[in-house]
């Protein structure tokens, strides 16, 4: 190839040559263009799981009453998860998998925190989230708010719930069913789905308590 | 010698009306009904069970009351895009001839809502169930543990 080239373009000429050369450029140009969009995609994708990821300031009531703030949380690692009381299914399946996996994990259970978020204020006092929470048999710390702080919460978070009002002038929930991880600084660190294999979670788990 | 095997025998057949839990009428057999425990604040309640239908004609499961509660509801559930949603299904419920109903976590279920009192571990909520052509069957859920169904390491449900 390198024999022929110089040939096939001196048999076509000087003004040939010029316009294959600029071609080339613009190639060259454009490919480099390429690159560098992609490179600030990338860049931009990182920054949001890195700074304004999931996670943030927040004011909730615990069961008992008091305020607990995501510093209150810090210094330990903790999986949240939003759902409802009124959630006959996927709250309470994804609260006993969380249950059987600390359970699982013996002492090292212990070394993080299980939050639970009540996205229905209007229904779920403080002290009823806790009359739930026990029936789990492990400590889970169960909040909720007012509908701003609910807001707030969910916002940073990045949660999805939505209110759907049914016949009757009753309301059923949408809600994000994942659980979110996040480090002993507050910071996001995975998701972790309620129905993955449990290894799968165990070892999401260990990472977490570990880093 | 024979007493040695004749009690365990007869106890064996004691237990098995209690654990086979299936109630009959027609051509409907209602297996294993069940639900959760719920705790006081806690409005409302889950059923779950099998409903096989050996006739060559297809039922509907039309209504149902329970004591226990104020109104039972059918709901089904579907996850989308990782986002759980749960709606009343109006109408009632299929039961497929020559078929099964399966009324489970992460499908359809029975809701009963404004219970009256918790659901305690252990107790067993009546509930009748009205089909369009089988007439009206009472079946007993049996009052589970909140964490039945995941508990010893099955990965899903």
């Amino acid at each position: 190839m390198a024999v022929i080239e110089p040939k096939m373009v001196a048999a076509a000429g000087p003004t040939r040559r010029a316009r294959v050369i600029v071609f080339g450029l613009v190639a060259i140009l454009l490919l480099g263009l390429g690159v560098l969009i992609a490179m600030s995609a990338y860049r931009d994708d990182g920054g949001a799981v890195q700074g304004s990821g999931p996670g943030g300031a927040f004011t909730l009531t615990d069961p008992a009453g008091r305020t607990v703030t995501d510093q209150t949380l810090r210094g330990k690692p903790y999986a949240i998860f939003f759902g409802f009381t009124r959630c006959p299914d996927v709250c309470p399946t994804t609260l006993s998998r969380m249950t059987q996996l600390r359970k699982q994990m013996g002492a090292q259970g212990m070394k993080y925190n299980i939050v639970f978020v009540s996205v229905d204020p209007g229904h779920d006092k403080p002290a009823d989230i806790g009359n739930y929470l026990t029936l789990f048999g492990t400590p889970i710390i169960g909040l909720t708010g007012t509908d701003a702080q609910i807001a707030q919460i969910t916002k940073a978070y990045g949660v999805y719930f939505r209110q759907v009002p049914v016949e009757g002038g009753d309301y059923t929930i949408d809600h994000m069913a994942g659980i979110m991880l996040f480090d002993r600084n507050g910071r996001f660190a995975e998701m972790m789905d309620g129905t993955e294999p449990i290894a799968v979670s165990l070892t999401r788990l260990r990472k977490l308590i570990s880093a | 010698m024979t007493r040695r095997f004749i009690i365990p025998i007869a106890l064996s057949f004691l237990t098995i009306p209690a654990t086979a839990q299936e109630f009959k009428k027609n051509n409907l057999t209602i297996a294993k009904p069940w639900t959760r425990q719920t705790a006081a604040g806690q409005s409302v309640g889950g059923g779950f069970m099998s409903i096989a239908n050996s006739s060559k004609t297809a039922d509907t499961l039309v209504s149902a009351t329970s004591p226990a509660a104020q109104k039972v509801e059918f709901h089904s559930m579907t996850m989308d895009g990782g986002i759980m949603r749960m709606r009343p299904v109006p109408g009632g419920l299929p039961v497929p001839a020559g078929g099964r109903l399966d009324l489970k976590p992460g499908g359809f279920h029975i809701m009963l809502v404004g219970l009256k009192q918790p659901l305690a571990l252990g107790r067993r909520v009546p509930i009748t169930l009205r089909f369009q052509r089988a007439g009206t069957i009472t079946v007993q859920l049996k009052v589970e543990s909140v964490t039945f169904g995941t508990e010893g390491g099955h990965g899903r449900h």
